[in-house]
């Protein structure tokens, strides 16, 4: 018995909901993250050069910069606020490291009913654990090559 | 084989729907009976909220018409969570004979064909049919978390959050006069992010045959409504109804009437509440008022998991078809 969703028919229908599908404006898309993105990293940066007029240094006022932006994007995701600037900002909010804390914090206050344990801790990396273990892959390969290239 | 069944003593008795503050926000939201004042509902977990709605809009539905638990031979109710949590512990606090029935978002007219049939076939002389979804439940389940900040593809659905149930009994304004089982459909679509496209060829196959056991056409229906196939799926349905020498008809789907488009719902409403309440809410008194006088509702259904959507399946569909009329005073 040939399988419905192996005949040509299907093959055609899938073509048609190819042709269906709403446009994405990539154009627009591509300038609200732009925006959103832009004004993460101008926020950063005015933490950054506030903290050196203080005599910090440069790599120590990033460390504490980069820690005051995980904290304003886990409040504002705890705050039901950060989905609402992403909805808007797609790439732009996800790509910076507060997009890494919304990645952490919205998984931990949804499974925060299933316990401490099992729920919150178990499922806190869910969508941040993917990105660590290939971050660390692929910071390991490329300092191997580095090591032996240079 | 593959039959139409045609039944002459099932009726609707009562409708109650009990929906979320976002549907409550709709063009419908003056029409359900209680409109929850947020998704949370008082309790300590999603799951808990929705199996409140489906609870309240059960003991409502026996209000309304003035039933106790006794009054009833059993409830058929389903939801989208595993194992039918908000449907079976609902149960659990209602002394009536029950079955968690699941047919993901075509559970409504699922469980009001079985129960119809039961009635019709004599075993049975009131049941309650249900069916409960609620956004963040479902969205835990399928999706991401809800705080998680990512966009929406415009050809995705927003499951609703919305509980209904209907007494089907021997004697009420509507009759229950059609019923049509779905047969399990899958044209290969395998984007879980495109549900309607997934779940028109379902839509059709069950139209089709309802409509060729029956020997009538789209047009002897005052309405056809799908349960949840949004924007992008009623276009793939009309394009196959095209296809087919079927003719159009009036067309319309549950999940195009719940928001509208400045509420960012994408494609529309989903989630088994999605027939459930539009049916409750709004066909059934248009049923009743006769401003509709046959509505075929056919709730879709998307039949896929998690796990097997992970494992890069395709998606099989389903769709059940109800024929509702209004009962005309003599």
């Amino acid at each position: 018995m040939l399988r419905e969703r192996e005949s040509p028919q299907a093959k055609r229908y899938a073509r048609l909901v190819e042709q269906e599908k709403p446009r994405v404006d990539v154009g627009g898309n591509v300038l609200k993250a732009f925006v959103v993105g832009g004004t993460i990293c101008l926020i950063g940066e005015v933490i950054k050069t506030y903290l050196m007029s203080f005599g910090l240094s440069g790599e120590v006022a990033g460390v504490w910069t980069s820690i005051a932006l995980v904290f304003l994007s886990a409040l504002l995701t705890g705050l039901g606020i950060y989905d609402e600037i992403a909805r808007f900002g797609g790439a732009g909010s996800a790509i910076p490291i507060t997009g890494f804390s919304n990645s952490v914090v919205a998984p931990a206050m949804e499974f925060r009913s299933e316990g401490a344990i099992l729920g919150l801790a178990a499922r806190m990396f869910v969508i941040a654990g993917p990105v660590i273990v290939y971050g660390l892959v692929s910071a390991t390969v490329f300092g191997l090559i580095r090591s032996v290239l240079f | 084989m593959n039959k139409t069944f045609t039944l002459k003593n099932v009726y609707v008795e009562e409708t109650a729907s009990v929906v979320g503050p976002t549907e409550g926000a709709g063009p419908l939201g003056d029409l359900y009976d209680v409109v929850i004042p947020d998704e949370i509902y008082g309790e300590s977990s999603w799951e808990k909220a929705e199996r409140k709605m489906l609870i309240e809009s059960i003991g409502l539905c026996m209000n309304k018409a003035g039933y106790e638990p006794a009054d009833f031979d059993m409830i058929l109710a389903g939801d989208l969570s595993g194992q039918l949590i908000s449907a079976n512990f609902a149960a659990r606090d209602l002394p009536i004979p029950f079955a968690g029935i699941y047919g993901a978002c075509s559970t409504f007219t699922l469980t009001v064909g079985m129960g119809a049939l039961l009635i019709e076939g004599g075993f049975m002389d009131r049941v309650i049919a249900g069916a409960s979804s609620h956004h963040e439940t479902a969205e835990k389940t399928f999706r991401f978390p809800t705080e998680l900040g990512v966009q929406r593809k415009a050809t995705a659905t927003w499951t609703m959050s919305g509980a209904a149930a209907v007494i089907l009994g021997r004697s009420g304004p509507v009759r229950v006069s059609e019923v049509t089982f779905g047969r399990v459909v899958d044209y290969g679509i395998k984007d879980a992010n495109n549900l309607g496209a997934a779940m028109a060829p379902a839509a059709f196959d069950t139209l089709e045959r309802h409509l060729k056991n029956l020997g009538k056409r789209p047009e002897d229906y005052d309405l056809i409504a799908t349960g949840d196939l949004g924007s992008v799926g009623q276009i793939m349905l009309k394009h196959l109804m095209g296809d087919s020498s079927m003719g159009s008809g009036n067309l319309t789907d549950c999940g195009l009437l719940v928001y509208d488009t400045r509420q960012d719902a994408h494609a529309g409403a989903s989630g088994c509440g999605a027939s459930a309440c539009v049916f409750s809410s709004h066909f059934f008194p248009l049923l009743k008022k006769g401003h509709i006088r046959r509505l075929l509702l056919l709730a879709t259904g998307a039949l896929f998991g998690l796990t097997t959507a992970q494992q890069k399946e395709s998606i099989p569909s389903t769709s059940h078809a109800i024929c509702f009329e209004r009962v005309e005073e003599s």
